[in-house]
């Protein structure tokens, strides 16, 4: 299957007065459509470095990124903020909704930013539609303060769907969330995954959440440990991607 | 214009969040506004005040003198020539569209005695009934004003003015009574209201009117100010002995045993002065003019010839006029320019604090797809709608304040149109100008960093 996403040899270095600080050193990746995966790694691995280049919030020194067969290494800044518009969802890990603003004007409001224009009936019919899938059809005009963590994060959820993208980015979901609420969101991605097809790339250093998923990719000291090839290649166990690729 | 519709309502809404705020930062904009509108409204009523009482003195006025008199190359000034007829007051008054009023007028001067009182008015003044409506008169304290017909009979009438009153009629009855001026009796058939000092310090109410007929024919007084000029010669100045008069006498010297034989040889029909006032005082020019055209036609002068006359409008009046408007809009844009500048400070404050207060939202707008003109555009729109909403209460509080001012404190107000889309377009202006800095910080921010920030 053509991959939605196809990193090869990503290299990200941060440059901190006379320092160089490289913190991606060489990822090669890729994600087809329909996949369910687990970005693991501890803090410090480059794990955030890694999600936000593959969220297009960030672009890499070096290196191809492909998403969907376009090419986003490239791109400019308000490119990437397309980009992200018509591609990618974004669920956080503090929900980092609109206060005092209803569930459904939350789920609205990344329509305002998008290329195109849908009425605001269809609009709205939409997002109720959204609200209804992760089930809060009974607190769309409820404000984020009225609602629980787990009901901001389904909130959130049917946010970063409304522009109907190929792929759902979440960082750390479950971070602000007990255990029972963990299981309902992860639940819920798992449900989304299979029913829509939707390719939902968890970013977690947590063991149980990364249960939840198909397939892990663990990445250490800016390098992936395991897990760059899902569907092509079986997990490996240790290794250099940057050799793989090559 | 949808997309500006769409983020208008969304700035709305997002103004809305934080009614609190939203009234505190507005509240700038909202005094600043009603006091522009306000003090337009109560300087505009103030300034048309002004305006009426300056036109009350007569910044309309236009003065026709006769010109000079060029003697054995000595000039006698203005006014010794005669050259205007009281034929030529009532020609302007037909024929020039842009002068309204045009009265001759003949001096006179003398004692005026009623009873066992008597008094030396500054001014007697031979005219017609408009040079009441000139000097702004009109209506009479008591009375009325001469007649046509009075004017063409000489009738032996006069009007007074309120210091000759005072000192004549100890009693204040006046009207009807009889006084008399060089030994002709004149009645009074009117009384002019008190007008005090004008702007040289001359009592105005010192003052006798009379038909222009009156004194010119029968008052002795009336005549030598305009027989002066056929009688040059002796005494005006000594260099008269040394260079012996070379123009013509026009009419003789008649002796003394002549003189009172034949007390009025020749009837002059001379005016000292033709007072006219314009329609308005932005048609003065046009006036001058038609006046000048008018004038120049009369005395078959011929394009070599300069005027016999002077034509002159009182430029200190119609100037006092320019500056009080202009000193009234001065003062407002001063006062609307600092309210501006205070509330727009206040706007760019509360904006910056809002700006970092949601450096979080504005990640997460980037991070759905907001570029960094969405978001200018969206601080821009929210800071220029806080203004216009605050532009519009202070309309509303500034109506309101001079609504009070006019019914409590009989302040004269005006409804200032004007003031009120100034208000409207400086709130925008406000908004846009004091709102791009921390819609561009806004717009800056890094989505990445914008998200993590606590």
């Amino acid at each position: 299957m053509k991959p939605l996403i196809e990193l090869v040899d990503i290299r990200k270095t941060y440059f901190l007065e006379a320092l160089q600080v490289p913190v991606l050193k060489g990822i090669t990746l890729n994600i087809v459509p329909g996949e369910l995966v687990a970005l693991m790694g501890a803090s410090g691995s480059g794990k955030t470095t890694l999600m936000n280049l593959l969220g297009c919030l960030d672009r890499p020194t070096s290196g191809k990124y492909a998403l969907d067969g376009e090419e986003i290494s490239g791109l400019s800044t308000d490119q990437r903020a397309l980009v992200r518009s018509r591609k990618i969802g974004f669920v956080f890990q503090s929900f980092n909704l609109l206060p005092r603003t209803s569930a459904l004007e939350n789920v609205l409001m990344p329509m305002s930013y998008s290329p195109d224009h849908l009425p605001e009936k269809q609009a709205r019919k939409r997002a109720a539609e959204l609200l209804d899938l992760v089930g809060l059809s009974d607190r769309m005009d409820h404000e984020p303060s009225q609602l629980s963590g787990g009901q901001q994060q389904r909130v959130a959820i049917a946010r970063s769907l409304i522009n109907r993208p190929p792929i759902l980015l979440a960082d750390e979901p479950t971070g602000n969330l007990d255990s029972r609420t963990s299981r309902e969101i992860l639940q819920m991605f798992q449900r989304l995954n299979e029913e829509q097809q939707l390719t939902i790339i968890l970013v977690t250093h947590d063991r149980h959440v990364a249960e939840h998923c198909k397939r892990v990719i663990r990445v250490k000291d800016g390098l992936i440990e395991s897990g760059a090839f899902g569907t092509a290649s079986e997990p490996l166990a240790i290794g250099a991607p940057g050799d793989v690729a090559a | 214009m949808h997309g500006l519709l769409k983020t208008a309502k969304t700035s709305l809404r997002a103004l809305k969040r934080n009614t609190m705020r939203t009234m505190l930062t507005a509240l700038g904009i909202i005094i600043g506004i009603a006091a522009v509108i306000a003090l337009a409204q109560i300087g505009k009523g103030s300034s048309n005040a002004v305006r009426e009482q300056i036109k009350r003195m007569g910044a309309n006025k236009l003065m026709v003198n006769p010109g000079a008199i060029n003697n054995g190359g000595i000039s006698l000034g203005s006014g010794t020539r005669m050259s205007l007829t009281f034929a030529d007051a009532t020609a302007i008054e037909r024929d020039c569209p842009d002068v309204r009023w045009a009265a001759p007028i003949v001096h006179a001067h003398g004692q005026v005695i009623h009873g066992q009182y008597n008094w030396q008015p500054n001014l007697i003044d031979g005219t017609t009934s408009a040079y009441l409506h000139i000097r702004n008169w009109m209506p009479l304290k008591a009375g009325r004003t001469f007649t046509r017909q009075e004017v063409r009979s000489a009738a032996e009438v006069c009007i007074l003015g309120q210091t000759l009153i005072r000192h004549l009629f100890p009693s204040g009855h006046a009207l009807g009574k009889t006084v008399r001026l060089d030994n002709v009796s004149l009645r009074v058939i009117g009384v002019l209201t008190r007008k005090g000092a004008n702007m040289m310090g001359w009592d105005q109410d010192d003052i006798l009117v009379a038909p222009w007929t009156t004194i010119k024919y029968r008052i002795p007084s009336g005549k030598p100010v305009t027989a002066a000029a056929s009688t040059l010669g002796g005494g005006i100045n000594t260099l008269n002995q040394l260079y012996p008069e070379t123009s013509l006498a026009l009419y003789t010297t008649p002796s003394a045993t002549e003189t009172a034989d034949t007390p009025d040889p020749t009837i002059f029909m001379h005016a000292d002065l033709i007072m006219c006032s314009a329609v308005s005082s932005k048609l003065i020019p046009a006036a001058i003019r038609e006046i000048d055209a008018l004038l120049r036609q009369r005395h078959h002068l011929t394009a070599a010839q300069g005027n016999d006359f002077t034509v002159r409008p009182l430029t200190a009046l119609s100037n006092m006029l320019t500056t009080t408007t202009n000193l009234m809009t001065h003062l407002l844009l001063g006062v609307a320019f600092i309210s501006l500048v205070v509330g727009g400070v206040g706007i760019m404050n509360i904006m910056l604090v809002s700006v970092t207060e949601r450096t979080r939202e504005i990640g997460l707008r980037m991070a759905v797809g907001a570029r960094g003109r969405d978001i200018l555009q969206q601080f821009l729109m929210e800071s220029i709608v806080l203004c216009l909403l605050g532009g519009a209460l202070g309309i509303a509080l500034g109506q309101g304040v001079a609504t009070f001012m006019r019914v409590f404190l009989q302040w004269p107000t005006a409804v200032s149109v004007r003031a009120i889309i100034a208000a409207v377009a400086v709130s925008a202006a406000v908004g846009l100008v004091f709102g791009y800095y921390p819609a561009w910080k806004a717009s800056r921010l890094d989505p990445i960093e914008a998200l993590r920030y606590e």
